[in-house]
């Protein structure tokens, strides 16, 4: 880790300059819960560090008519104390509060678990499924993207150079909203999801009007599965509904064998998560709250 | 490569060291200012043993470099104790005798002080769940739950 610059961006365009600067060779440090592992692991040798936390526009949460703005370097633990946030969307906070621990908390940001492009990122289904938008500043202008045409692959992200990412935009809530986020991991705490599954919905009485369902650890990318969101618009979330949502979700996975899963078992297992976070959602719509642990 | 010259509050005292760009926090704490109570475990943020406060927020000073602490206000191990006043989690971690080998222990205490901090009626399971970036190899784990919860307690009865 030798011959490395540490510089603090002040603002959002400077950080964006440095990239550009930098030919490649530049790294934003957010919460550096990824950036340093990589470093120490000889995964990547930045010649620029770039510090962001010093930029107002990503380290804070703001509300403007019922949408909220997350700064992309926020730490977790501080979206987590949110209260309003957490109320609006339960399952996205509770996905973000699923990074790591308590410690990685402290820094791990959301902007950073969408920059390191792990297809098992623990926020991203959620924010998929919320409708997510990421704002990007390159050197000259501004644009914005869906949160699930971000990824390009596993680490692999659609970023142009000297492009950052500067926030991550929720839209507002209409009544009888709710979601929820679960992963399948072989235990309690601190691991990597086998598979994820994100789900929000719109109620209107007991008829779902709006659906939009994440999916992780099953495709080079999350994944945005239409087809489950169709499948359950417009029902009242029965049986029928329910199985269609979750063969939809199956069908959708492209997923690889290793130690965490085999291909049959992240298949099936999609289908099991929506239908669990599905029931979560709707109970939070209709007012019943569900705590994460 | 210039050093870096940062300026910093650690334990309440005023502080400046030099550093190296890529230089982490704990390597800093340990190698430059003699601060060996932080120890490295993994290196990667998995294990705590390095566990510190930032300006409030308990992190792994492995994973932060060394130049963010700049301004900022750390809190290590050995500002815990008062002089030879323990605070009351040593004290009871070594009645309970929630400690073996010692290496997780200053990162155990660093982390539950900042959860008592936030919560003084923490249940066992929000603990646990607290505590789950610290590990323990001689896992020791129940000892500390209980240690932590009796040390609540008794913040609670004293706050009355």
């Amino acid at each position: 880790m030798s011959d490395v610059q540490y510089k603090v961006a002040k603002t959002v365009r400077e950080a964006a300059s440095l990239m550009l600067a930098a030919k490649g060779k530049g790294r934003i440090l957010a919460g550096g819960t990824d950036l340093l592992v990589q470093m120490k692991s000889g995964m990547v040798a930045p010649g620029v560090i770039i510090d962001v936390k010093k930029i107002p526009e990503m380290t804070t949460i703001t509300e403007t008519k019922g949408s909220f703005k997350i700064g992309a370097a926020t730490p977790a633990a501080v979206i987590g104390e949110h209260k309003k946030l957490k109320k609006t969307w339960p399952g996205v906070v509770e996905a973000i509060n699923l990074i790591g621990s308590t410690q990685v908390q402290g820094r791990a940001s959301a902007g950073g678990n969408l920059c390191n492009a792990s297809p098992a990122a623990d926020s991203v289904p959620a924010l998929v499924a919320a409708g997510a938008v990421v704002t990007i500043q390159g050197p000259k202008t501004r644009r914005q993207v869906p949160v699930e045409k971000f990824a390009a692959g596993p680490g692999k992200t659609t970023l142009k150079p000297g492009e950052i990412v500067v926030s991550l935009t929720l839209p507002a809530r209409p009544r009888g909203a709710g979601d929820a986020y679960l992963r399948l991991i072989p235990r309690t705490e601190m691991d990597i999801a086998v598979v994820g599954c994100g789900v929000s919905l719109v109620m209107k009485g007991d008829t779902c009007v709006s659906a939009r369902v994440g999916l992780g650890a099953v495709a080079p990318t999350v994944l945005l599965v239409e087809a489950a969101g169709k499948a359950l618009t417009g029902s009242k979330l029965d049986d029928a509904a329910l199985d269609a949502a979750a063969n939809a979700c199956s069908a959708a996975c492209r997923p690889i064998d290793d130690k965490r899963g085999t291909i049959r078992y992240r298949t099936k297992i999609a289908g099991v998560l929506l239908r669990r976070a599905t029931a979560i959602a709707r109970d939070r719509a209709n007012g019943i709250s569900h705590q994460a642990h | 490569m210039a050093k870096i010259h940062v300026t910093t509050t650690i334990n309440g005292a005023p502080t400046e060291f030099l550093c190296e760009p890529s230089q982490t926090l704990l390597d800093v704490l340990r190698d430059n200012l003699g601060l060996t109570g932080s120890k490295e475990g993994c290196g990667s943020g998995d294990c705590g043993a390095c566990s510190v406060t930032i300006d409030g927020r308990l992190v792994c000073s492995c994973l932060v470099l060394a130049p963010e602490a700049e301004g900022a206000k750390v809190e290590t191990i050995e500002g815990m104790a008062k002089g030879d006043k323990l605070h009351p989690l040593q004290k009871k971690f070594i009645e309970m005798a929630a400690l073996q080998c010692g290496i997780c222990t200053p990162g155990f205490l660093v982390a539950s002080r900042a959860l008592l901090e936030r919560n003084n009626n923490p249940t066992e399971t929000e603990i646990r769940f607290w505590l789950a970036g610290n590990l323990c190899r001689c896992t020791g784990y129940d000892k500390i739950i209980h240690a932590v919860l009796d040390v609540a307690a008794e913040m609670r009865e004293t706050a009355k």
